[in-house]
């Protein structure tokens, strides 16, 4: 509120010329866009470290208890865990072509883009609860129903591969947390874009949620192999 | 207040304060001013609820066998003072409320990049601190602010997971103020405001705000982890189930040792304008100032592991770490030597908001060089969890870190309110804190390396005669910082009008009128000087 009076007591006295989609703060819509391209990288930065702390964990844990994680890397179902990865490949292609959609100004490429981005998150959820749904059949929740059959632990100690589920949950848990964000994120720019509120001037937003949207799917890259394919599967 | 300043005639002038009235106006600000002024007031709030837990150990402490309170009281109260004092009152004290206001301003921007954001800072601060006090009131926490685990996954009862909850929260108003801060500096910096010519304020206010990005998702992180394992009871740390308890220790000190420096650099941001204004002097070393701030905030990620030399860290980590801590010794010093080779030859007032630089100054070093004697191997297996540890880091983060706090509310004070509070009273204050502080903890410094251990509830006979020195002072202590409240509040109402510089202090928040306008400027300033041209003869800024 105090943002749209200070805009126009301001545009007297600096005699800039004031685009609607400019905020008040800044001098012009260009370092308007540097500053929210900027921020997210700095943003991403702080996610990066978020996430740091459980791959520290995760590197430390398998070194001292392998057989566990490669017991309980054998429990999850790789083909699910490849797909996922295929669609959310494709879901960053889309995203890259609705930033360039944007750049060019076309609504409908836009809104075709944006709309395919968040399907193809949504089915990236669909599997990962699915996984999550037997991996509780199976008894491989930890904490909340843990009580695996023997031949899943392989020879392993129980608590060894508990711990190993416990890395597997508190990771792509944490990271489908952020697909959930970045889903809600592209909803808005698809409401803004059906709304005309996207321009080529100012399509400084999908540019920042597309930056957040690769950066989860760059993590999702990480955790697949971590998590699904070092078990010595294929030995 | 903003209404008593209506009241003047002579201040009619439009500004930040009369710009618009009523509770919405500040609740839906997003005026980095009247955000800076939210903050000062929640954070003069909670550091009054963190130093009345000081004053109940303190009186307890009096008698050896414990004067006031059961020993489980006891632990709560110094796990409450820990958690308050450090992450919701010492982290944001100088970036939240100074920073906050004098960033723009010194860059010659009419706000910060993101100002909703920072209004969103706000609201994450409060309610990370309301779910904090309500664990604390409603039956409090034993973990000491450190959070060990074990001990506080599975073996204390008390409020682990709200509290963890409301520091993890508060996390988030950190990032946010530091992501606000890092894109400002970079990009809005006004024409002709090139790195070099910032004021060194902002130097450490940068490199503060680097350690907010990348260290504070990592307690996030470790808080979450803590949150998971008390509630599903699972052995991510815990020992008996093959968790590993120093991992925990790994990821609260890659946080809390660079908190560290988040709690300092911004103090030697505001000594370094204080010590160049009142000396009226070009600052001695300008860049080196400057790169040294970067420099502290880059060593303290490596710093970690010297907290754990007694925490079945391997020795060779260790002798890393240690020479790693020394290391940070070394851009320390050269700001300790450059802050008085300023004050060599300068024409030197002694108002109030330079005795507590001067305060800080010394202060800071002896917390400092005692800080040497924990990062040497072996004294510190002497010295670890000692009060000696206490007493080092209460002169960093006290004697350190709120005098300079202090220094700088009084020095932008006047460009803050628009009045000039009593200069007597505020130098007395400065004199009683610094008497108060130095009686608290210097006995400490004795009792630790006499071998009394931190967080204990009772104590040997023989160390009461210094346990006394410390409560007396710590009387002293509180005092001092209820005297600045009153004047200050006073000075509001009755406080004759400051004027746009009334330090004769260069800069260009000074250069606007006090209270500055709501856009800061009447219009863009370009810089065409290099900063604190004290040396050429005075002219009239206004």
């Amino acid at each position: 509120m105090s943002e749209s009076a200070a805009g126009s007591s301001l545009a007297g006295t600096s005699g800039r010329s004031v685009s609607p989609a400019l905020h008040h703060q800044f001098e012009d819509i260009e370092q308007q866009r540097e500053a929210g391209n900027f921020g997210m990288w700095v943003f991403l930065a702080t996610e990066m470290l978020f996430f740091s702390g459980v791959f520290t964990g995760y590197i430390i844990y398998r070194s001292l208890y392998y057989s566990g994680f490669a017991a309980g890397s054998h429990v999850l179902e790789v083909d699910l865990g490849a797909a996922m990865t295929a669609v959310l490949l494709a879901s960053s292609f889309t995203m890259a072509m609705a930033v360039h959609a944007a750049r060019q100004g076309n609504r409908a490429m836009l809104l075709g883009f944006l709309s395919s981005t968040i399907i193809l998150g949504i089915a990236f959820l669909g599997m990962k609860f699915t996984e999550y749904f037997h991996k509780w059949h199976e008894q491989l929740v930890p904490g909340l129903n843990f009580h695996p059959a023997v031949d899943a632990l392989r020879g392993a100690p129980e608590h060894t591969v508990e711990l190993f589920m416990c890395f597997y949950f508190f990771m792509t848990g944490l990271h489908a947390l952020h697909m959930i964000i970045g889903i809600g994120l592209l909803g808005v720019m698809a409401i803004l874009a059906w709304r005309g509120k996207i321009s080529a001037e100012h399509y400084n937003r999908v540019e920042v949620s597309g930056l957040y949207w690769h950066f989860v799917d760059i993590i999702w890259i990480y955790l697949f192999p971590l998590l699904y394919l070092i078990g010595g599967r294929y030995k | 207040m903003s209404t008593a300043i209506a009241e003047v005639p002579v201040e009619s002038r439009m500004h930040y304060l009369n710009a618009s009235y009523g509770i919405k106006s500040w609740l839906f600000t997003t005026d980095h001013k009247r955000i800076a002024l939210l903050y000062l007031g929640s954070i003069t709030l909670m550091f009054f609820i963190g130093g009345a837990a000081a004053v109940m150990m303190r009186l307890h402490l009096i008698e050896p066998a414990g004067a006031l309170v059961q020993p489980e009281t006891y632990n709560k109260l110094f796990t409450m003072h820990g958690v308050i004092m450090v992450f919701f009152f010492l982290v944001p004290s100088i970036p939240a409320t100074l920073g906050n206001f004098l960033v723009p301003m010194m860059i010659g921007a009419r706000d910060l990049a993101f100002p909703r954001l920072n209004l969103l800072s706000w609201y994450v601060y409060i309610t990370g601190g309301a779910i904090t006090l309500y664990a604390l009131i409603s039956g409090g926490v034993d973990t000491g602010w450190t959070f060990y685990a074990p001990l506080s996954t599975h073996y204390v009862t008390t409020h682990v997971i709200a509290t963890s909850l409301g520091v993890f929260i508060n996390g988030f108003s950190s990032i946010l103020t530091g992501l606000n801060f890092i894109v400002t500096i970079h990009k809005m910096r006004a024409p002709g405001m090139t790195w070099k010519r910032m004021p060194l304020f902002l130097w450490s206010m940068y490199a503060t705000s680097v350690i907010f990005v990348l260290a504070t998702p990592v307690i996030a992180i470790a808080m979450v982890l803590i949150g998971a394992e008390r509630l599903l009871h699972v052995g991510i740390f815990d020992p008996a189930i093959g968790g590993d308890p120093v991992l925990f220790q790994h990821l609260f000190w890659f946080y809390s040792h660079p908190v560290v420096y988040i709690m300092i650099l911004p103090g030697m941001g505001v000594v370094s304008e204080l010590v160049t204004c009142f000396a009226k002097k070009k600052p001695f070393g300008y860049i080196f100032i400057a790169y040294s701030s970067l420099a502290i905030a880059m060593i303290s990620f490596f710093v970690w592991g010297h907290h754990m030399f007694v925490s079945s860290q391997s020795v060779y980590a260790g002798f890393i770490f240690s020479a790693l801590s020394f290391a940070v010794a070394i851009p320390s010093a050269i700001k300790v030597f450059n802050w008085t080779a300023t004050l060599y030859k300068g024409s030197i007032s002694y108002q109030a908001p330079m005795l507590y630089a001067l305060g800080f100054i010394g202060l800071f070093t002896m917390g400092g060089l005692t800080g040497l004697f924990l990062a040497s191997l072996a004294t510190d297996v002497h010295l670890h969890d000692t009060y000696f540890v206490i007493a080092h880091f209460h002169y960093i983060m006290v004697g350190g870190a709120v005098m300079a706090y202090l220094g700088g509310i009084h020095f932008w004070w006047p460009k803050i309110t628009g009045r000039l509070y009593h200069d007597g009273w505020a130098r007395l204050a400065a004199l009683v804190i610094f008497v108060g502080f130095n009686l608290t903890f210097f006995p400490q410094y004795m009792l630790g390396y006499l071998g009394m251990p931190r967080r204990y509830a009772v104590y040997p006979a023989e160390f009461q005669v210094l346990n006394v020195l410390s409560s007396a002072g710590a009387s002293i202590l509180g005092m001092g910082y209820l005297i600045p409240f009153v004047y200050l509040l006073w000075s509001i109402r009755y406080g004759p009008v400051a004027g746009s510089n009334p330090w004769g202090a260069k800069g260009l928040e000074w250069e606007t009128p006090s209270p500055p306008p709501t856009d800061n400027f009447e219009e863009t300033p370009r810089i065409t000087e290099e900063p604190y041209g004290y040396a050429e003869p005075e002219h009239a800024h206004v």
